[in-house]
């Protein structure tokens, strides 16, 4: 079963957000998504300094056998984006949670987030 | 959906394999890394579970004929021990399914005996057709597929891995034996059926064999496979192999509203022997018409210029204007740049004409290539 991890708090499209407590989150998708999709290629990120709405679509996440859009969970300033994940996007699938981070934005509203317990809960993940 | 279980299911599941419906199967779609499988095939060997594909056997004084009559292509003409690729069209040309044939030999005087082996999905409905064909020929239709199991081991190592399970004195069985050729071997202390054919663009066998016997040749290969570099592969390996080799997958390139002219299968198809042939009418005036099929489309290879790939069903753009279909298409993992099969209008057919493919509201650059997109050292 792929994991979730308990800390952090999920949107229904499969990302992950975790708050650094000073209005930064950083966002990557779940390895329930990275799983699903199987061994990914291509990521899309949004650009620093782009603002990104919760729910809309903010990039795209390619695999071998599938694409699939990035939703943003949050909106606000993308103020960092994981640079190692667009070189070696396999780093998705290897750590979702850590070296597979996305990106990083200074959040003004989030968008409706479950705690890892509902998620593992809908999505079948093993918190 | 109805659900079938091949032979080595719980093979599948204790090694960890995620699955997925293929053709009314619960078939392995990858063991751990679909990109590790495929890149083992490319350069070590795979392990593929295929019993989900079916076996239909024609035997009988009339079995030649009958299949020159049922197919498109000469299956009289084939040696036994030898194979042929061929299509089963409908009187419209039509394809209702690609197949395998192996003419084997009978013990029989004046028997002819041969092995069709269609896709998992259109099992049933070949074996149906070919029972209805064969009125006025004596002839016996056998549909074996829920019997039998089928096995691959593909790529450059397969042949030292099964060579460890055959006895020395037939060595010479398996390395002397050709591509689209099939013997008898002991392997695993079974007579089995040994082809050397597959879907992957690399050197490979396929094994025939009952399914009470799947299990344990399964685990014999793999034991077998240890210092070669085997692993299992699944359902997604074998599509991104295939995809690169050029090589058509029924229901993606391949449908009933396709000819075999437009799916650049011209040559399967033998309008010049004698006998009738279901489809021949309506394939004779389809090649006489001159273009690639009747909607003026031809399958060609498209390379992409980015990083994105084009997937099934995207639409292919000349100057903005709707020129054709993608019916296949993912980042090739060996060649490092998206590749894609579709359907385009003969007229943007040439290797070198730039097209674009909408992907997701914005259209990239694609070139037509040749295909194979790839094509192993020989």
């Amino acid at each position: 079963m792929s994991k979730v991890v308990a800390e952090l708090k999920y949107s229904a499209e499969h990302e992950w957000v975790a708050a650094d407590g000073d209005g930064h989150v950083g966002i990557g998708i779940s390895a329930v998504a990275a799983d699903a999709l199987g061994d990914i290629v291509y990521v899309d990120l949004p650009e620093v300094g782009s603002t990104v709405t919760a729910g809309e679509t903010c990039g795209e996440v390619e695999s071998t056998k599938s694409v699939s859009d990035l939703y943003s969970p949050v909106t606000g300033e993308v103020t960092e984006i994981n640079d190692a994940v667009v070189t070696d996007p396999a780093l998705i699938n290897n750590d979702p949670y850590g070296a597979g981070w996305l990106f990083k934005v200074a959040a003004t509203e989030e968008g409706p987030l479950m705690s890892a317990e509902e998620y593992a809960a809908t999505n079948g993940g093993e918190l | 959906m109805s659900e079938n279980y091949t032979a080595l299911y719980e093979q599948h599941k204790k090694a960890g394999a995620s699955f997925t419906d293929f053709g009314g199967w619960q078939m392995p779609l990858k063991y751990s890394s679909e990109l590790a499988e495929h890149h083992a095939v490319r350069k070590s060997a795979g392990l593929f579970d295929l019993s989900h594909m079916g076996e239909v056997w024609v035997t009988g004084p009339d079995a030649a004929a009958f299949l020159d009559y049922a197919l498109v292509g000469k299956l009289s003409a084939i040696a036994v021990g030898k194979a042929k690729y061929s299509l089963i069209c409908n009187a419209d040309g039509g394809i209702i399914d690609d197949l395998i044939t192996y003419r084997r030999h009978s013990p029989e005087e004046g028997v002819d005996k041969y092995l069709v082996v269609p896709n998992a999905g259109n099992a049933k409905v070949v074996a149906a057709a070919l029972k209805d064909r064969a009125a006025g020929f004596d002839v016996v239709v056998e549909d074996a597929s829920a019997e039998t199991s089928l096995i691959a081991v593909q790529g450059p190592n397969a042949e030292a891995i099964l060579l460890a399970l055959v006895p020395a004195e037939q060595h010479a069985l398996v390395t002397e034996l050709k591509y689209y050729a099939a013997v008898e071997v002991s392997i695993n202390g079974q007579d089995l059926l040994l082809a050397r054919t597959g879907y992957t663009g690399e050197d490979g066998f396929e094994i025939y064999l009952p399914n009470v016997d799947a299990a344990g040749l399964w685990e014999a290969l793999l034991d077998a496979g240890d210092g070669h570099g085997l692993i299992p592969a699944g359902l997604a390996a074998r599509d991104s192999l295939r995809l690169e080799a050029g090589m058509p997958l029924y229901g993606n390139e391949l449908s009933r509203h396709v000819n075999a002219y437009a799916a650049g299968l011209g040559p399967v198809v033998s309008l010049a022997k004698e006998s009738d042939f279901i489809g021949r009418d309506a394939l004779t005036a389809i090649k006489a018409a001159g273009v690639g099929s009747t909607l003026g489309q031809k399958l060609v290879g498209l390379k992409g210029a980015g990083r994105r790939a084009a997937r099934a069903h995207y639409s292919v753009l000349k100057d903005g204007s709707l020129i054709g279909e993608v019916t296949s298409g993912q980042p090739s993992p060996t060649l490092g740049y998206p590749i894609a099969l579709a359907y385009v209008d003969v007229e943007q057919s040439e290797p070198g004409t730039v097209v674009e493919v909408d992907l997701r509201g914005k259209a990239e650059p694609f070139e037509v290539v040749q295909l194979p997109f790839y094509k192993r050292a020989k």
